[in-house]
């Protein structure tokens, strides 16, 4: 027991230190690449908690495919630290409102705990402690929790078809490359063989 | 106590480095076995002064790059710099605790050992971003940026190709997955499966035809241009360690892992390790023989191939096998 509470102690120390990092980092990417870390020992502590499904999702989603997005866009920008303290007494009030907003939410979120209502009635799940928990997820996710399942899957969509549509932008002049039409075509649509008089040429229609 | 947790350290330790020497010595390995075959098909020699048939070229060059200078350029940003490379190696290495090599042969069994493996790999991706990105140049960046893409994209089809395998087996356990293919390998009934793994290894791997990151016409040599001495060999072992990782992969997914092809006497008695050797051994084989005799893709017909071609196909399937497997009650279900 002594080594994983060891171990607990280094994740969680790990991660907390490194979402300190996070925002008191100078310099963005290194932000990104502290976040990730933070990703990494929140996973390893989720598999600590034999929850080890959803540790490893968390490493691939987050980590494999949020995180290289994330660092993608931060890479691109070249944030420069000075232009960002420029406005920073005319934002005071308003983030230090934003602030406090926040900090009195999470200290209420805290301290209602237990007047909380039962969204899903955690009894009502049967849970065969006998599973793994890739088949307890399975079994209760596309069963009993079928239709929230199927509706945070269309929010999903709705959000993905919006980020499309937001980049989309149609250009007439563009050449688009048809792969289909390209191996559809034969010799005879684009050669011919033309027979030239001396003197007269050829009128080509093309 | 303490000597219980020594014990289990020293058996742990002593298991690891019983797995990863042997693994060092085929990347070397497997870089000769490369360059020899992409030079014979090339109707050249190929790397074969140093040593018996050039066996010791690997070491050879590894002894260079040990003696060479590191540079670490003056705009670099050192700290992610000098970790790239041991990002990309220790991810590489790190994804062999799961492989089983024999029913009860593996360094570690975990419930979830597939995911592991795409995690791992996943994660791959960084050690290429870290070194385009702290480079501080052009080349690298621009070489991270379209690995980043390839690698982000061709890891949804792989992740839909082990979802239709894990239909069919009903477990997230590399032991069961391979167990499940007593019968018949899963290469012969989800074949087209098995080829588009294959090609979404090469682009995952940064293989040709997909080596665009490090495309030496366009981009010298994309986020390794900075790198020399040993760091430069880091890179070079990692990305030959991952190649050896998705052959391992595929051979487990597809081609029954450690069993033996036909369960009758002299070949079941072969000791499992060597099975799966030769399994990954023949998948390496085509990675070589593809780099010698396919051109370079473009990048935009790279990136259809991943998410026009490749996506649909593998969502597809996974539709078509599902169904299949309900419609005739093949469900594997546990008991």
């Amino acid at each position: 027991m002594l080594a994983h509470t060891l171990i607990f102690y280094f994740f969680s120390f790990v991660t907390v230190a490194s979402s300190l990092a996070v925002i008191s980092s100078k310099n963005t990417v290194h932000a990104v690449f502290f976040l990730i870390l933070d990703f990494v020992s929140i996973s390893c502590l989720f598999i600590m908690m034999g929850a080890e499904y959803l540790g490893m999702l968390m490493l691939i989603v987050y980590v494999g495919a949020v995180a290289v997005l994330f660092l993608f866009v931060v890479m691109m920008l070249n944030v420069n630290l000075r232009d960002l303290r420029t406005g920073f007494l005319s934002y005071l009030p308003f983030g230090s409102l934003i602030g406090i907003v926040l900090l009195i939410e999470i200290g209420m979120m805290i301290g209602t705990w237990k007047f909380k209502d039962n969204f899903i009635k955690t009894s009502e799940i049967k849970i065969n402690t006998q599973l793994s928990n890739t088949e307890a997820i399975g079994n209760v996710l596309y069963t009993d929790f079928l239709y929230y399942f199927q509706i945070s899957g269309l929010i999903l969509l709705v959000a993905m078809i919006g980020a499309i549509l937001l980049t989309f932008r149609r250009k007439d002049n563009l050449k688009r490359q048809d792969i289909t039409k390209q191996i559809m075509r034969e010799r005879d649509d684009g050669v011919s063989l033309e027979d030239v008089e001396n003197f007269k040429g050829v009128k080509l229609n093309d | 106590m303490l000597n219980n947790y020594l014990n289990i350290i020293l058996i742990d330790s002593l298991k690891i480095f019983s797995l990863l020497i042997p693994v060092l010595i085929s990347v070397a390995m497997i870089v000769w076995v490369d360059r020899r075959v992409w030079g014979l098909v090339q109707l050249r020699r190929g790397p074969n002064v140093v040593g018996p048939f050039g066996l010791f070229q690997t070491a050879a060059d590894a002894l260079k790059y040990i003696l060479k200078e590191i540079i670490i350029p003056a705009g670099a940003n050192k700290v992610i710099f000098i970790l790239a490379p041991v990002v990309t190696m220790s991810l590489a290495l790190l994804a062999w605790a799961v492989i089983p090599f024999g029913e009860n042969l593996y360094v570690a069994n975990i419930n979830v050992g597939i995911l592991y493996l795409l995690a791992v790999s996943s994660l791959g991706v960084y050690g290429i971003i870290m070194a385009g990105w702290a480079s501080n140049s052009k080349y690298p960046f621009l070489g991270a940026l379209r690995s980043a893409a390839q690698m982000v994209s061709y890891e949804v089809s792989i992740g839909f190709i082990i979802v239709t395998v894990l239909l069919c087996v009903g477990s997230l356990n590399l032991v069961d997955i391979v167990i499940a293919q007593k019968k018949i390998w899963f290469a012969i009934p989800l074949f087209p499966m098995f080829i588009i793994f294959f090609i979404s290894a090469l682009a995952e791997t940064n293989r040709p035809p997909f080596d665009l990151p490090e495309a030496e016409a366009e981009l010298v040599a994309g986020y390794q241009t900075e790198y020399s001495g040993m760091m430069y060999a880091l890179f070079w072992l990692g990305e030959y360690a991952n190649i050896l990782l998705m052959c391992a992969m595929g051979s487990i997914l597809f081609l029954g892992g450690w069993l033996s092809p036909i369960d009758i006497f002299p070949f079941n008695s072969i000791p499992s390790p060597i099975w799966l050797i030769v399994k990954i051994l023949l998948l390496f084989f085509a990675f070589a023989l593809i780099k010698a005799i396919v051109p370079r893709y473009r990048y935009d017909q790279l990136m259809r191939l991943g998410w026009k071609v490749f996506l649909p196909l593998s969502l597809t399937w996974v539709v078509i096998v599902s169904g299949f497997l309900v419609y005739f009650e093949l469900l594997p279900t546990k008991q």
